[in-house]
C-alpha cells in the first residue's frame, strides 16, 4: 500500500539504483545516491529536533539538486517541507518564517557560507550518519494525511499564504498523470519552475512515480533562449512541464528557425492562458509531441483539469482547459450556489477530490473562507474548492476559462493579488494612495500612484525591499490627485479606461 | 550609450547601469527585463536584434550590449 510519496523512491533505489534520477549543471545523482542522502538528512533532523515531526522545515533553495535532496530528507524526518527563495526581499522572508514559524531551516544553496541560523546541506551531509531505526519508526506511524510541502503564494492583505498538501494528495496526483499521459522509465523530465512553485513538484514526483530523470535547468538559459534550446537537445529531455511564459521565450523569439529541434514526447503548459500563436509555433517545430493545456491552482495539488491539444487552433481561438482528471470532480457554480450545466454560462470553477490540500497553514480564517463545504450536500461534509476563476463549459463540454472573480492576475506564470503590491507601495512615506491594475494586452502591471511628485525610482527602490521582482509594477503612472467613484473609492474604472486612451495614442 | 541606460533605467530602476556588468551571470536581469530591453532597444534605434544575438556576452553590461547596437548600425 502506497502511504507516503518516499515509497516511490525507494523502490527505484531498489530496483535501478543506479540510474540518473536528479541532475542540474555541476552534479547528477542516482536513485541510490539520493536515496541514502535523503536519508542523512532524515536522521540528522529527527535527531535533532528528537523526532518531532509534521512541523514545517523552511529550505532555502537556488537551481540545485541539492533542493529536492533536502525536500526528502525532511519528509524522512517526518515533517514537511517549505521551499523559501532566499533572493526574495528579507521583510518577505520574515514574513513567511512568522506565518511559519519553521522549527528549522536547512541552506540547501551552492554558496560558501549559510545564512546565519541554518543548517547548511553540505555539513549535515559530512556530519550525519544514516538511523535506519529512527527512521522506520517515524514511518510506521506516518500516515497519507499527513503533510508533505507547504508553498507559499501572494496574498491580498499583504500577507502571504501558505497551502499545505498531503502525501495523500500528491499520490493522487502522480497516478492520474501516469494514467493520462503514459509517463515511462525513460522520460527525462527538463525542470524549468522554480522549486518554490508548485509546478516543479509534478517534475519531482512524476519522475520518482515512474523512475524517470529529472534535468534542473538552469535559470540563465531561460533568458537566451537559443542556449536553452541546445540545452534541451543535450540532456536529451523528453518532457516539458512549464509555465506558459517560459515556453513562450523559445516562440516570441523564433529560436528554432534554424539547427536541431528537441526531440520532445510531452509539452505541457500552465499557470496562464497559452495564446494559440504560441502554441501553434512550438507545434509547428516540434510536430510530433503530445501537447496539452493543464489548469489548476496550488490549492487543488498542482492540477485538477487538463486538455490534449490534437488539433490546430486559430490565432484567435480559446484553448480550453479540458475536462477534470480521474478521481477530481470539477464544477461550475453560479451566484446562487447552484451547479451549471448548460452551455456558455459562466461560473466559478469549483474542486472536490483527494486533491484538496489541507488549507492555509495556521490561517483558519482564510482556509474556511476558500474551502467550503459542497453548498448541494447536506447529509455529510464534502469539502470544496472555489478557485476563484470563472469558467464555461464549450460545445464539446470542455471548460474554457473566462476572468477572475476578484484581483488576482497572472503575470509571467505568477500568480500575483494587485492587493499584495498595493499594501506595500501604500506604505512608502512620499506616496498618498495607490492602486494597481492589469494591462492584459501589453502584460503589464500597471501602478496608479498619487503623490505631491512623480518618485517612481523611489518607489521601486522601496518595493525592492519587499516583493519579489515579478510582483514590481511595469509602468508607473504618476497622479496629483486620483480620481474618486460616488463611494469614495479609488474609480479604477476611470482609470483603466483612461490608461487605455493614452496607450492608443 | 546615453539612450541606451535611459531605455535600461526606465526598466529597472533599481540598477546602476553604468556600473553592472553580470547581468545575466549573476541573475540580476530577468527574462520579463531582457524581452522589454530588445524590445525598446529595436524600437528605438531602428534595428532586430535576433535570437541569434541573445548571449551572455550581450546582456551582460550596457557597454556590451551597446557595441552590439554599434555594430548592428554599421552593417
Amino acid at each position: 500500500m502506497i502511504n507516503n510519496c518516499l515509497q516511490y523512491l525507494e523502490y527505484n533505489a531498489l530496483n535501478y539504483g543506479e540510474k540518473l534520477a536528479l541532475a542540474d549543471e555541476n552534479f547528477g545523482l542516482t536513485y541510490k545516491e539520493y536515496m541514502e542522502k535523503a536519508k542523512i538528512i532524515g536522521s540528522f533532523i529527527a535527531k535533532k529536533t528528537n523526532s518531532t515531526t509534521n512541523s514545517p522545515i523552511a529550505v532555502l533553495i537556488d537551481r540545485n539538486i541539492a533542493s529536492i535532496v533536502t525536500f526528502m530528507g525532511i519528509v524522512y524526518s517526518g515533517n514537511f517541507y517549505v521551499p523559501v527563495d532566499a533572493l526574495m526581499p528579507k521583510e518577505r522572508i520574515e514574513l513567511i518564517y512568522k506565518t511559519l514559524n519553521p522549527i528549522l531551516v536547512i541552506d540547501a544553496r551552492q554558496k560558501d557560507i549559510a545564512e546565519e541560523g541554518t543548517a547548511k546541506y553540505e555539513d549535515i551531509l559530512e556530519s550525519a550518519e544514516i538511523e535506519e531505526g529512527l527512521l522506520k519508526n517515524i514511518r510506521d506511524n506516518a500516515i497519507d494525511t499527513d503533510p508533505l510541502y507547504t508553498i507559499f503564494t501572494s496574498g491580498s492583505t499583504g500577507v502571504p499564504k501558505g497551502v499545505c498538501v498531503c502525501h495523500r494528495s500528491m499520490i493522487d496526483l502522480v497516478n492520474s498523470f501516469e494514467e493520462a499521459f503514459d509517463f515511462k522509465h525513460e522520460t527525462v523530465f527538463g525542470n524549468q519552475a522554480p522549486f518554490d512553485f508548485d509546478v516543479s513538484a509534478k517534475d519531482i514526483y512524476n519522475s520518482l512515480k515512474v523512475g524517470g530523470t529529472v534535468q534542473v535547468l538552469p535559470k540563465k538559459l531561460f533568458k537566451m533562449p537559443k542556449m536553452l534550446v541546445g540545452y534541451l537537445i543535450e540532456k536529451k529531455v523528453s518532457t516539458l512541464i512549464w509555465a506558459v511564459s517560459a515556453l513562450r521565450i523559445v516562440s516570441d523569439f523564433k529560436t528554432m528557425e534554424e539547427g536541431d529541434v528537441p526531440k520532445l514526447e510531452n509539452i505541457m503548459f500552465s499557470g496562464e492562458v497559452m495564446p494559440v500563436k504560441a502554441l501553434n509555433y512550438w507545434m509547428d517545430k516540434v510536430p510530433d509531441a503530445r501537447y496539452v493545456n493543464l489548469y489548476g491552482p496550488t490549492e487543488i495539488t498542482c492540477n485538477c483539469t487538463y486538455f490534449e491539444i490534437k488539433k490546430r487552433f486559430n490565432d484567435d481561438e480559446m484553448l480550453p482547459i479540458g475536462k477534470a482528471f480521474k478521481n477530481t470532480r470539477v464544477i461550475l457554480k453560479d451566484e446562487k450556489g447552484a451547479v451549471i450545466k448548460e452551455k456558455g454560462k459562466v461560473g466559478e470553477i469549483c474542486v472536490m477530490g483527494t486533491c484538496l490540500a489541507l488549507g492555509y497553514w495556521n490561517n483558519k480564517e482564510k482556509t474556511d473562507a476558500a474551502f467550503i463545504n459542497n453548498p448541494t450536500i447536506s447529509a455529510y461534509e464534502q469539502k470544496m474548492y472555489a478557485t476563484g476563476d470563472m469558467g464555461y463549459y464549450n460545445d464539446d463540454n470542455d471548460i474554457v476559462f473566462a476572468s477572475r472573480r476578484d484581483f488576482q492576475i497572472k503575470h509571467m506564470g505568477h500568480r500575483i493579488e494587485l492587493g499584495e503590491i498595493e499594501v506595500a507601495l501604500n506604505a512608502i512615506p512620499s506616496l498618498d494612495v495607490s492602486c494597481c491594475l492589469y494591462d492584459k494586452e501589453n502584460e503589464k502591471i500597471v501602478c496608479f500612484y498619487q503623490a505631491k511628485e512623480e518618485c517612481k525610482k523611489e518607489i521601486v527602490m522601496e518595493l525592492s525591499k519587499k516583493l519579489p521582482k515579478f510582483m514590481w509594477p511595469n509602468v508607473y503612472v504618476h497622479y496629483e490627485e486620483l480620481p474618486m467613484n460616488k463611494n469614495g473609492k479609488i474609480d479604477r474604472v476611470k482609470l483603466s479606461e483612461t490608461f487605455k486612451k493614452s496607450e492608443e495614442k | 550609450m546615453e539612450q541606451l541606460i535611459k531605455i535600461m533605467s526606465e526598466i529597472r530602476p533599481d540598477l546602476d547601469f553604468e556600473k553592472e556588468t553580470k547581468l545575466i551571470d549573476d541573475d540580476i536581469l530577468d527574462s520579463f527585463d531582457i524581452i522589454s530591453i530588445v524590445s525598446e532597444v529595436n524600437e528605438q534605434f531602428g534595428i532586430e536584434i535576433n535570437v541569434n544575438d541573445l548571449l551572455p556576452e550581450n546582456f551582460n553590461s550596457a557597454a556590451a550590449l551597446y557595441e552590439l547596437i554599434t555594430k548592428m548600425l554599421n552593417e
